[in-house]
């Protein structure tokens, strides 16, 4: 063991202040959004002494959230399904393909995370308006899974990449069919791959807006557009008890996530 | 079965998916680029002619440039040492960090500058504490500042920094530190010449991520600056949602998507240079 040098202490010293201070910062947000949502008071201020659920039983009387939630969790499920039965082939065919263009081919299929997301909304109203899809729904499910599928492209890439394909074929050797070996070998070890995948990818088709903004009509508004929409009009401490309970959602979506496969995996460490 | 996926090759497993990214990602975009050089007459540069001869556009553009440098270099300032200090964590304290990590990450954005948009007000919480330290009279103006923004815009990118450098630094076997201080030289010269190298590979994907994204953020902006406030991403959407004049929005667009397109080819080939010369 060294001995620690002055340097060297000073740079964990600095090290730890900064962990400090970037949680700190990270959670101010989230945790003034909650205070707020429980203060009586209708000027955006911290609860003082008293708390009051009154936000809470006004959120239900928000015109077109509920409507707006629906729209945006079947897009999201949508997109995600159709995602992942594109992108696991297509990951597979990255991992154990030897074709040409290959790392191309997958930097191409995870680079919408990469662009601009408004540029590719303006490109898609333009591109659905030329071929006469003029309906939101369609539109905004056809777009959203171009926003899933980078997320699951990422991950099912890397878990596969540290696959052991030749275990399939001693799984083969011990008897098992060929698809029975894929569904007991490989499924398994992907599994987290796929969860991570699919719960990111689903998480930011909820929370997009700036290809979404493009595709919605009037009947057709993603959460996202309606909670900017609220937060233009009428600004009252309503719209913290929603950004609340999303809070609350994400936290119990991340639970879900450490159950099934480890923060840690999730994080992409 | 074996046979046939043999013959054909595995590789038309990505058939489907490079048909659907084709079809609804590189076709629409390659669309907004040419009906960006279309007029009625015909084949023309005069949009982009009238937008880059503009004054106010490059001011725009620079306005673009410099809040995504100055969101990049903090995120980095914060986000490196922060992310040393979270490897040096074990068990649950470092799960509880990384969920502290994660929750923000996964977090709606609009949810976050809602929050930002309540901090930072004349009477928030930001002044108040501010005020109570002493550290000024009068509540200072931060909503609708760049200041406000800039902090509003870290806050959001700078998991982005901080998760990818942390899992490169995981990696790194802390023998190899103190291997190098017993070679001579003090602590400073085994960071610089042993462990900064090999977390060039992390800082660049961070650098990368929380560049492209905050060149390219709108919601933001939007919420803490106002109309007023013109990024490219914000002209790109007034054009298109209020303007009705979407030439001038596919200019911007395609723009913005150069700029985008310059980062990550940069990145690949930064990264290539890192994980090759890091021997």
């Amino acid at each position: 063991m060294i001995r620690p040098s002055p340097a060297a202490l000073l740079g964990s010293a600095l090290a730890w202040t900064m962990l400090g201070a970037a949680i700190v910062f990270l959670l101010a947000p989230l945790v003034v959004t909650v205070l707020v949502s429980l203060s009586p008071s209708p000027v955006f201020a911290l609860p003082s002494g008293t708390l009051s659920t009154r936000w809470y039983e006004r959120v239900g009387r928000l015109d077109g959230l509920l409507d707006s939630i629906l729209l945006s969790l079947q897009i999201a499920g949508l997109a995600t399904a159709i995602a992942l039965l594109l992108g696991t082939p297509a990951a597979i065919a990255i991992a154990r393909g030897r074709f040409p263009g290959r790392e191309a081919l997958a930097t191409f299929l995870v680079s919408p995370l990469m662009l601009p997301g408004l540029v590719i909304g303006i490109a898609l109203l333009q591109y659905f308006r030329a071929l006469g899809l003029v309906e939101a729904f369609p539109s905004l499910l056809l777009a959203h899974v171009m926003i899933v599928l980078p997320f699951v492209m990422r991950t099912l890439t890397a878990g596969l990449t540290l696959f052991d394909f030749t275990l399939i074929d001693a799984a083969r050797t011990l008897g098992l069919s060929w698809p029975r070996a894929v569904l007991r070998v490989m499924v398994p070890v992907l599994a987290p791959s796929f969860i991570t995948g699919g719960l990111f990818g689903f998480l930011s088709s909820i929370d997009n807006y700036p290809i979404s903004i493009f595709l919605t009509d009037v009947y057709h508004r993603t959460l996202p557009v309606q909670l900017l929409q609220y937060l233009g009009e009428s600004p009252d401490p309503t719209v913290a008890a929603v950004s609340s309970l999303i809070i609350g959602l994400t936290v119990l979506v991340l639970i879900l996530g450490d159950r099934l496969v480890g923060l840690n995996r999730m994080a992409g460490v | 079965m074996n046979a046939i996926a043999r013959r054909l090759g595995v590789g038309w497993l990505a058939a489907p998916a490079t048909a659907y990214a084709l079809i609804l990602f590189a076709v629409p975009l390659a669309l907004l680029l040419v009906g960006s050089l279309r007029t009625l007459g015909g084949w023309s540069l005069a949009a982009y002619g009238e937008f880059l001869g503009s004054a106010y556009s490059w001011q725009v553009i620079g306005r673009t440039l410099r809040l995504a440098v100055l969101t990049t270099a903090i995120c980095l300032l914060i986000g490196y040492p922060a992310a040393f200090a979270l490897a040096r964590t074990r068990g649950w304290v470092q799960s509880l960090l990384v969920a502290a990590l994660l929750l923000p990450l996964s977090l709606s954005v609009i949810v976050k500058a809602f929050g930002w948009t309540v901090l930072l007000r004349a009477n928030g919480v930001v002044n108040a504490t501010l005020m109570a330290l002493g550290l000024t009279d009068a509540p200072i103006r931060l909503l609708f500042t760049e200041t406000g923004l800039l902090i509003g815009i870290t806050n959001i990118f700078l998991p982005f920094m901080i998760l990818p450098i942390f899992s490169v630094i995981r990696q790194i076997d802390p023998r190899l530190t103190d291997a190098a201080a017993t070679l001579g030289g003090g602590p400073l010269h085994a960071f610089l010449r042993v462990v900064a190298p090999l977390t060039a590979p992390g800082v660049v994907a961070g650098v990368t991520l929380v560049f492209s994204l905050s060149i390219a953020a709108y919601v933001i902006p939007n919420l803490l600056m106002g109309d007023a406030y013109q990024t490219l991403s914000t002209t790109i959407a007034t054009s298109f949602l209020f303007l009705q004049d979407p030439q001038k929005g596919s200019v911007a667009g395609v723009v913005l998507l150069l700029m985008s397109l310059v980062v990550v080819v940069a990145s690949v080939v930064l990264g290539k240079r890192v994980r090759g010369g890091g021997a």
